[in-house]
């Protein structure tokens, strides 16, 4: 096992140097002059020459990466081109809050996903299994900015589809907060619009993974020897069945902290995806950098826990 | 004798390919969803390229006495801000949507399989090399790799499909790789290279075919895929230059009218979600069609 954990850290490391140098590249793919870019039309020739210098632009690739890297390692990311704030100061303040909200998310989509598969599963091919699997294959499909905006638009404005308007005595009771972050009525809303695509992958795949342990010869044998079913379905079957969904639940939370980009924006959240959004507009580039930069660390360690986790989970996976 | 060549022809013209085609096809036809899913497919395809030349009014006609109105028999869908017909929009974006969501799955397929197929079948170093690449691009999480690309390149609808098309890479690569080692294997493919066929004849003329049905089955899906992140993108105002009607931009206009104009955002989305929803019902479809043991 200690070898297996070993070996996993040791194929990390050229994934977090591919990693370093596509962000790095960034900068270099930026078409024209990076520092005209970033200093906008009608700077002047100063003011761009500053920049370049701010940012070591003048000295070759090798070098730049050279110092980039060795910054990075020691936690030192540069600093922000528009406010001078260091952007490990301004990813921190913001780190916790990104990360609550896909650790949220990930709950719910795991709570629902798994619930969702099971009763899918066990009730397989029945008007039970084919409405939960329309309604996850929505969840898959629907842009998750587009139903924040439509949870805003009913649960904060109090607005229903085709001009209605929720009633006065039930609006006051699920009203929720249309932006920020910290009170539970802030956090409702994008947790939900955060962990829907997730809730419905993992819906999907629990139930496919449940169909294929229930089909096992195992199982049928449990059932012939009298096992009650609630028996054989939660203590038998779902435990091995979760094996491949906890894969897909390391993958989702990943795709959360992607996906906070979007969810951070909507709901006008303080965190790393919306800190992205403004380096974009703003052309920060040393900003926008840094937050991809921790945001796909945080998915490489998060899949390499996964992996790990295996071992625990299933004593047959070949570690070879 | 005649007779006898007769037959001889009829059980030649019903090959195995042509059998197992039409296996293929009672499978699909059989699968209802699939069936709903590929005529919505049809349908989206048939608004995207002849919906401009039905549709009767501009999509950027402004008219401002005629702003922010509700569904109506005039305005099926309502107008937007600027007194424009959302209905006209999101029949011209159709055509837009289905581009950056085709173009993109092509770009990124055909890079994807080009390297899964080198990789799976010299395997090595090569592999080693290719496989280390892919794995650096899937340690973006979500949408981030493509927003990372189109954000530094610029936004229009060209770096939109090139960003969305980069997103795609690994996925094909990594199907095609896993496709090409299983093929490779097989007794044919070596009887083949006895004989001295080339490693580019093995490649296009003996393993592509043997491993269309995966990229056929990942591209369908990928393309629901790449609208959902080309839409995201164009909501953070990444993608086409206002003002094209553009189904993600036309959505983002809509949040500030959310209070009083919601149609200016609840039918753009819908219309993401019918679009996406169809190709991933066909291509789950597709799936199960293709490769009956893949259904479970």
């Amino acid at each position: 096992m200690t070898k297996y954990i070993i070996r996993r850290l040791l194929q990390t490391i050229p994934v977090l140097f591919g990693v370093s140098i596509l962000v790095f590249s960034l900068m270099f793919l930026i078409p024209g002059d990076a520092a005209q870019v970033i200093a906008g039309e009608g700077a002047s020739e100063q003011t761009i020459e500053n920049i370049r210098e701010k940012l070591g632009l003048n000295d070759p690739a090798y070098v730049q990466y050279g110092r980039f890297i060795t910054n990075a390692i020691q936690g030192d990311l540069g600093n922000s081109v528009r406010t001078g704030r260091s952007v490990m100061e301004e990813i921190e303040v913001r780190f916790w809050t990104t990360f609550e909200l896909a650790i949220y998310s990930t709950i719910l989509a795991v709570f629902i996903g798994l619930i969702a598969g099971v009763i899918s599963a066990v009730r397989h091919y029945t008007l039970t299994d084919v409405a939960i699997m329309i309604i996850a294959l929505f969840g898959l499909s629907m842009p998750n900015f587009w139903l924040g905006l439509m949870l805003i638009q009913w649960f904060a404005l109090g607005n229903l589809p085709f001009g209605l308007t929720m009633p006065d005595w039930l609006f006051n009771i699920v009203q929720m907060k249309p932006s920020g972050w910290g009170e539970w009525n802030q956090m409702v809303l994008p947790v939900i619009t955060l962990g829907t695509g997730g809730a419905a992958i993992i819906a999907r795949m629990t139930r496919s993974s449940m169909l294929e342990v229930i089909g096992q010869d195992y199982i049928r044998t449990a059932r012939a020897k009298g096992v009650s079913e609630r028996i054989v379905i939660y203590r038998h079957a779902l435990k091995n069945a979760l094996i491949p969904v906890v894969t897909v639940i390391g993958l989702e939370f990943g795709a959360f902290l992607g996906g906070a980009v979007l969810t951070e924006t909507i709901f006008a959240i303080n965190g790393m995806g919306r800190l992205t959004v403004t380096a974009i507009s703003q052309r920060d580039f040393p900003i926008l950098q840094g937050t991809i930069l921790v945001i796909s660390l945080l998915f490489v360690l998060v899949n390499l826990l996964v992996d790990i986790s295996y071992k625990f989970l299933n004593k047959r996976i070949d570690l070879n | 004798m005649e007779a006898q060549t007769s037959d001889f022809l009829t059980v030649k013209k019903s090959s195995p390919r042509i059998e197992a085609f039409k296996m293929f096809l009672k499978r699909l036809f059989k699968n209802k969803a699939a069936v709903i899913g590929g005529l919505i497919v049809i349908f989206i395809v048939f608004v995207g390229i002849f919906g401009p030349h039905l549709v009767k009014t501009d999509p950027y006609a402004q008219n401002l006495l005629n702003k922010l109105q509700p569904p109506s028999k005039e305005h099926w869908f309502g107008t937007d801000n600027f007194g424009r017909d959302i209905f006209t929009r999101i029949v011209y974006g159709t055509g837009l949507t289905l581009k950056v969501g085709f173009l993109s799955v092509l770009f990124g397929g055909v890079i994807g399989v080009i390297f899964g197929i080198v990789s799976g079948y010299y395997g090595g170093i090569i592999d080693t090399l290719i496989m280390r690449v892919m794995d650096v691009l899937l340690a973006f999480p979500g949408i981030l790799l493509a927003l990372a690309i189109v954000s530094v390149l610029g936004g229009s609808i060209t770096n939109v499909i090139i960003a969305v098309g980069i997103f795609s890479i690994p996925t094909f690569a990594r199907i095609v790789r896993g496709s090409t080692l299983e093929v490779r294997k097989l007794e044919y493919v070596d009887a083949i290279r006895a004989l001295g066929a080339s490693d580019m004849r093995i490649i296009f003329k003996h393993i592509l075919p043997n491993i269309l049905s995966p990229i056929i089955v990942q591209g369908t899906m990928r393309i629901a895929t790449a609208i959902l992140t080309a839409s995201g993108l164009a909501f953070l105002g990444l993608g086409a230059a206002p003002p094209t009607a553009e189904w993600g931009a036309m959505l983002s206009d809509g949040r500030s009218y959310m209070h009083n104009a919601s149609h200016m955002v609840l039918f753009p989305g819908m219309m993401i979600v019918i679009a996406v929803l169809a190709f991933n019902v066909f291509g789950d479809g597709l799936r199960d069609a293709l490769d009956p043991k893949m259904k479970q």
